[in-house]
């Protein structure tokens, strides 16, 4: 079993490094500009090249475009807004959460009940109805997903602080006479890293679905910036005269989830033995 | 303990309409100007704004709109000129309708492998349901809404690839669920059609919903499975079928019902995108047509309405929780 864990952690983590550096390497990778046009050579089927034309290994879309060239530029864009969305919405909930937690009461009652307020909206509904009246662009959209993220950080992290602001090295701290700020950035928030982790993990995953299903729906970053989503949108057009252009963004976003979520699993099988088997 | 409860949702359903309210006002420039376009003139956008009541203080706007929200009057859609809230109706079982056969196709996925996989676990067989959830959570399910159309309904041409029902057939609407309107007239051609074009979107929705709640049913069954009174069971002498049935899948159906429930909201989320790639007429497919031609009243209404449903949902799914299982206290 204890292999297993590892195996899981090695894939995933061997799959998100990749998917890191292509998106990193981008400029040096891509055989083609994502966003160079050649009509000529338009929905190209996959191949190796000849016949006059250089190869197109995923094929090219209605605008001639490299397809494999978007989708590595493509990935530049879902891994920035899923790494951004999760540390900015892990920020605002460890933060808020342990206030919650640690200071009890009234503070207590007032974060609760506004996160109350944003769990009480499906997610990506509440991303959608976000964006809408935001308006395209990637930060309205890393601002959207992290308004709808921050509260299952916030929830955890309280329900954590709660029981750690009972144990004994905290109320040693404060006889030391530390102060509350202190005890609870020092001493208190850093326990709660493993779960935090895990959560992160997992929620990078959900992002970077949610991510490509706003660009889908035309509501995430604008048209110009290749997103996997969006080419995924703009191939359904064309999905029975060139499947290429729907199938290979989509085994894209496919095994990114994947390996995140492998990498979730097994983080969380060793950090967080209390969790496991749930998701 | 219930009052405290119901008492306790006040302030939330406030939250609810207060951000759903300023939704409106967080968009950028002014969504009137917006909303007519470049060509409208000053005294048209000086109309617009005074009807739907924007050039009253802010305050008095929000009490306003919650005032007629209470009432279930979301003013009318600008797109459709009609009620939001007939609109919201009038769409209201499609969604329905695809929210259940996708907890059906959920159910019927998922408990066999969850309870299998926590049975024998340790095994090649819960290694490979476990992976297979694994796969589960991470398609997106719109990619794979594409895919179904593309091999289901353009290669193998085994499923209509839109709609609810085919063009032509007549079917007299009821309860405007066709599956039970279809049934109650004793129509099945129209029966036969709308199970059809039902399938895969149900296959779409069902399948991510079926990935969570494989891992969820394991995971219970195995947590029922270590209690001691499974031990003592065991050392009855009772058959191990009458241990798993009686006392394991018993015990871990609390917690896996609780789930299905709680998971009504994925499948709210998942209702949009699977909507608008079947172009499935429910709201899920209402909301992103009024989202792109700017129709806020009917994008704000209904945006309410699916916070209000989740929330209401979950609400009841905790109280029911609280009546099968008394040792629970909200």
């Amino acid at each position: 079993m204890a292999r297993m864990r590892y195996l899981k952690i090695w894939v995933g983590g061997a799959i998100l490094s990749l998917l890191l550096v292509c998106g990193l390497a981008a400029p040096f990778l891509t055989p083609y500009d994502p966003q160079e046009q050649r009509l000529e050579h338009r929905l190209r089927p996959p191949s190796l090249g000849g016949q006059g034309f250089g190869p197109h290994w995923l094929g090219t879309d209605n605008l001639g475009r490299d397809i494999l060239s978007r989708i590595i530029y493509g990935s530049r864009i879902s891994l920035l807004v899923g790494a951004t969305t999760v540390v900015l919405a892990g920020f605002m909930g460890c933060f808020l959460g342990a206030l919650a937690g640690y200071f009890g009461d009234l503070t207590d009652e007032v974060i609760s009940k506004i996160s109350e307020i944003f769990l009480a909206f499906p997610f990506l509904l509440l991303a959608i109805a976000l964006m809408a009246f935001l308006g395209q662009g990637l930060l309205n959209l890393i601002l959207a997903l992290m308004l709808t993220r921050w509260v299952q950080y916030c929830r955890v992290v309280r329900g954590e602080v709660l029981s750690l602001k009972e144990r004994d090295f905290v109320v040693a701290a404060r006889a030391l006479g530390g102060r509350d700020f202190y005890i609870l950035f020092r001493h208190v928030v850093p326990n709660t890293l493993a779960s935090v982790t895990v959560i992160a993990t997992f929620a990078m995953a959900i992002v970077i679905i949610a991510e490509a299903s706003l660009s889908f729906l035309g509501l995430g970053v604008p048209p110009s910036i290749p997103t996997w989503g969006s080419m995924l949108s703009e191939g359904r057009s064309y999905m029975y005269r060139a499947p290429w252009l729907t199938i290979f963004p989509g085994i894209a976003i496919f095994v990114t989830v994947f390996g995140i979520n492998l990498l979730g699993d097994g983080l969380r099988d060793i950090l967080d033995p209390k969790l496991r088997g749930q998701r | 303990m219930l009052r405290r409860r119901f008492i306790g949702a006040i302030p939330v359903l406030l939250g609810i309409s207060l951000l759903v309210f300023f939704l409106m006002h967080i968009a950028p420039g002014d969504p009137i100007s917006l909303l007519l376009g470049d060509d409208a003139t000053e005294a048209e956008i000086q109309r617009t704004r005074h009807e739907w009541g924007l050039d009253q203080p802010i305050l008095v706007q929000y009490w306003e709109f919650l005032s007629h929200a209470v009432r279930g009057d979301f003013g009318k859609s600008l797109k459709f000129g009609e009620p939001v809230t007939k609109l919201v109706f009038e769409r209201l079982p499609a969604t329905c309708e695809l929210a259940l056969s996708s907890l059906l196709v959920a159910i019927l996925i998922s408990i066999p492998i969850g309870v299998y996989s926590a049975i024998k676990h340790d095994s090649l067989l819960d290694h490979a349901g476990m992976g297979l959830a694994l796969v589960g959570v991470s398609l997106p399910n719109f990619w794979l809404g594409i895919m179904l159309i593309y091999f289901l309904g353009g290669q193998f041409n085994l499923f209509p690839v839109a709609g609810r029902i085919e063009y032509g057939i007549q079917l007299e609407t009821i309860t405007r669920l066709y599956l039970v309107d279809s049934l109650i007239t004793g129509n099945f051609p129209a029966f036969w059609s709308a199970v059809q074009h039902l399938f895969m979107p149900a296959i779409t929705l069902g399948t991510s919903l079926a990935a969570i709640v494989t891992r969820i049913t394991r995971s219970s069954i195995l947590e029922v499975m270590r209690q001691d009174y499974i031990t003592t069971a065991r050392a009855k002498g009772l058959s191990e079928r009458a241990v798993i049935w009686r006392h394991i899948l018993r015990n871990a159906m609390i917690t896996i019902i609780t789930i299905l429930g709680l998971q009504l909201g994925a499948l709210l989320n998942g209702a949009v995108i699977t909507e608008t790639v079947f172009s499935f007429p429910g709201i899920g497919d209402l909301l992103i047509q009024a989202i792109s031609v700017r129709d806020y009243k009917l994008a704000q209404g209904l945006i309410f309405f699916f916070a209000f449903i989740y929330f209401a949902v979950n609400l009841l799914v905790d109280l029911l929780y609280m009546l099968v299982d008394p040792r629970i206290k909200l």
